[in-house]
C-alpha cells in the first residue's frame, strides 16, 4: 500500500463517527476501515446487501456466499444483516447512509464527480456509484491530487461524463482536504510535507484558503 | 405438478430473441449449473437483463461472453472483458442504469406499478433520453417497468412446492427477478420435502417458482 493511499485513508477515517452507517467503494475507500478506531461502533454497509460487513475472509475460512461490492470473500460482524439488493438501495437513497466513500477520476469546485466512464477508452458502468453519491448524507471523494503525468484531477469543472452533479462535500488528497461551498473549493487544511502554494499550483481549481488553515 | 425438474427439460423453455433476467452478483447468488445447460442451446439474439458482467472466464460472467446475445441491460461490465470488447465492437448493445434504479425497475415489474421516480442520475449521462419528472421541487428520472420471458434465479434451499430460502449475501437481485418474469427457473443447491421448512423463514414464496432444478457441485 503506498503512503500516499494510506495518508488519504487514514485521514478520512477522522470523519467518520460513533454509530455511522458507512459505504466504503472500492479502491482507497475501502483502506479507511483500518484506520477507524476501535471505540466506535460503525456499520459498514455493502451494495450488494449487507450491514455490518467485517474484514476480507483469512485464506481457508472463504465463504462464497459472503462477499464484499468488490466480489472477494468477507466475512459479518455478528450484529450485521444480510438483504436484497433493493433494500440496500432502500438504505443508500433513502437516506440512511451517514456517509459515502468514493474513488474518482474527477472532481471539481461544484461538487461533481467522475468515476464511472472515459469515453472511446473504458467504460466500466456505474455500478451503485450514482445512487451512493445522490443518496448519501456526506459524500466524501478520496482521490490522488494528479494524475501520472501531473495533471490536477481537482478541476474547476470536470470534463469527463458526471457520476452525480453537485454531490460531492468534501475532498480528501494526499496534498489537501477541500470543502465544497456555494462559493467553490475552501482549502482546510494541506499536508505536513507541503506549503500552500505548492498545493495551488498543483490544484486547477480556485481555492479559497480557510483562515483556519491546518495541517494533517 | 412437480416443478422439480431434469436439466434436459429446461429445453422447451428457451427460444431464440427471449428476454432473460440473470439473478446474481458477481458469482454470488448464480445459478451456474442451469446458465452451463443453457449455454450449449442453440440460442440466438437474447436479451440480457442482469446486474453485473461477472466475469469471463466463468459462471454467468462465461455465458455472457459466449452467447449469442444482442442485448445487455445491466449496471456494470468493468470486471467482463470480452463483454466490454463486444460492446466495443457493436456485437453487443449494452444499456447502462445505476444499480439502484435497474433493481427497482425490476421490482415495479413484479410489483405491477408504472415504474418509478429516482433523484439518482440526474444531471449525468443517465437522464439522456428520460422523462423527468418535478416532485417537491426536485427533479426525477422515471424509469419504466422491466419485465422478462424467464428469470433464472439461485436459491440456497428449496421445498419441492417452489419456496425458496437464499444465504448471506447471495440474495441480491434474486427474490425481486422471481417477481418480475412470465416464467421462473430456481435453481437451488438443496430440495427438500414439503413441510420441512419453517413457513417464517420463506423468503420467496412459491407461487413466484414455476421450476426448480438442483445444482451440480462443479460445473
Amino acid at each position: 500500500m503506498s503512503q500516499t493511499k494510506t495518508k488519504i485513508a487514514q485521514r478520512i477515517s477522522k470523519e467518520i463517527n460513533d454509530g455511522d452507517v458507512v459505504n466504503l467503494g472500492i479502491g482507497i475507500p475501502t483502506i479507511v476501515c483500518d484506520f477507524i478506531p476501535s471505540d466506535i461502533e460503525v456499520h459498514i454497509h455493502s451494495e450488494n446487501g449487507l450491514v455490518g460487513l467485517d474484514k476480507e475472509a483469512a485464506e481457508g475460512f472463504e465463504d462464497k456466499d459472503i462477499i464484499n461490492a468488490s466480489g472477494k470473500y468477507a466475512t459479518i460482524k455478528n450484529t450485521g444483516s444480510f438483504f436484497d439488493s433493493a433494500m440496500s438501495f432502500n438504505i443508500i437513497r433513502g437516506g440512511h447512509l451517514d456517509m459515502t466513500v468514493l474513488g474518482a477520476l474527477q472532481v471539481d469546485s461544484k461538487g461533481n464527480i467522475a468515476n464511472w466512464m472515459i469515453p472511446g477508452k473504458l467504460v466500466p458502468g456505474m455500478g451503485g456509484a450514482m445512487d451512493l453519491t445522490v443518496g448519501a448524507k456526506k459524500v466524501i471523494c478520496a482521490i490522488t491530487h494528479q494524475t501520472k503525468k501531473g495533471t490536477s484531477k481537482i478541476k474547476q469543472e470536470c470534463n469527463l461524463p458526471l457520476t452525480a452533479a453537485g454531490e460531492v462535500d468534501l475532498i480528501v488528497s494526499e496534498l489537501a482536504v477541500m470543502e465544497v461551498s456555494s462559493e467553490g473549493l475552501i482549502l482546510k487544511e494541506i499536508a505536513k510535507e507541503v506549503d500552500v502554494n505548492e498545493v495551488i499550483e498543483k490544484t486547477e481549481a480556485e481555492l479559497k484558503i480557510s483562515e483556519n488553515l491546518k495541517q494533517f | 405438478m412437480g416443478k422439480v425438474i431434469d436439466m434436459q427439460e429446461l429445453d422447451k423453455f428457451f427460444d431464440d430473441e427471449m428476454r432473460i433476467m440473470i439473478g446474481g452478483f458477481l458469482d454470488c447468488g448464480t445459478a451456474e449449473t442451469v446458465l452451463a445447460y443453457v449455454n450449449q442451446l442453440d440460442l440466438h439474439s437474447l436479451t440480457i437483463i442482469v446486474n453485473d458482467a461477472g466475469y469471463n472466464y466463468k459462471s454467468k460472467g462465461k455465458f455472457l461472453a459466449t452467447a449469442d446475445i444482442n442485448n445487455i441491460i445491466t449496471s456494470h461490465i468493468g470486471t467482463n472483458p470480452d463483454v466490454g470488447a463486444k460492446m466495443n465492437n457493436g456485437e453487443i448493445e449494452i444499456e447502462l442504469i445505476p444499480q439502484g434504479t435497474l433493481v427497482e425497475q425490476i421490482r415495479a415489474h413484479g410489483a405491477g406499478l408504472g415504474g418509478i421516480l429516482t433523484p439518482t442520475g440526474i444531471g449525468t449521462k443517465a437522464e439522456e433520453g428520460k422523462q423527468i419528472i418535478e416532485v417537491e421541487g426536485e427533479k426525477h428520472i422515471l424509469a419504466t417497468p422491466i419485465g422478462a420471458d424467464i428469470a433464472i434465479i439461485k436459491a440456497w434451499k428449496a421445498d419441492k412446492s417452489g419456496n425458496l430460502i437464499y444465504r448471506h449475501s447471495a440474495k441480491n437481485f434474486n427474490p425481486i427477478m422471481a417477481m418480475a418474469a412470465d416464467t421462473v427457473i430456481a435453481e437451488a443447491e438443496n430440495i427438500v420435502e414439503n413441510g420441512e421448512l419453517d413457513n417464517n423463514n420463506i423468503m420467496t414464496s412459491n407461487i413466484f417458482v414455476d421450476y426448480l432444478v438442483k445444482s451440480k457441485p462443479e460445473n
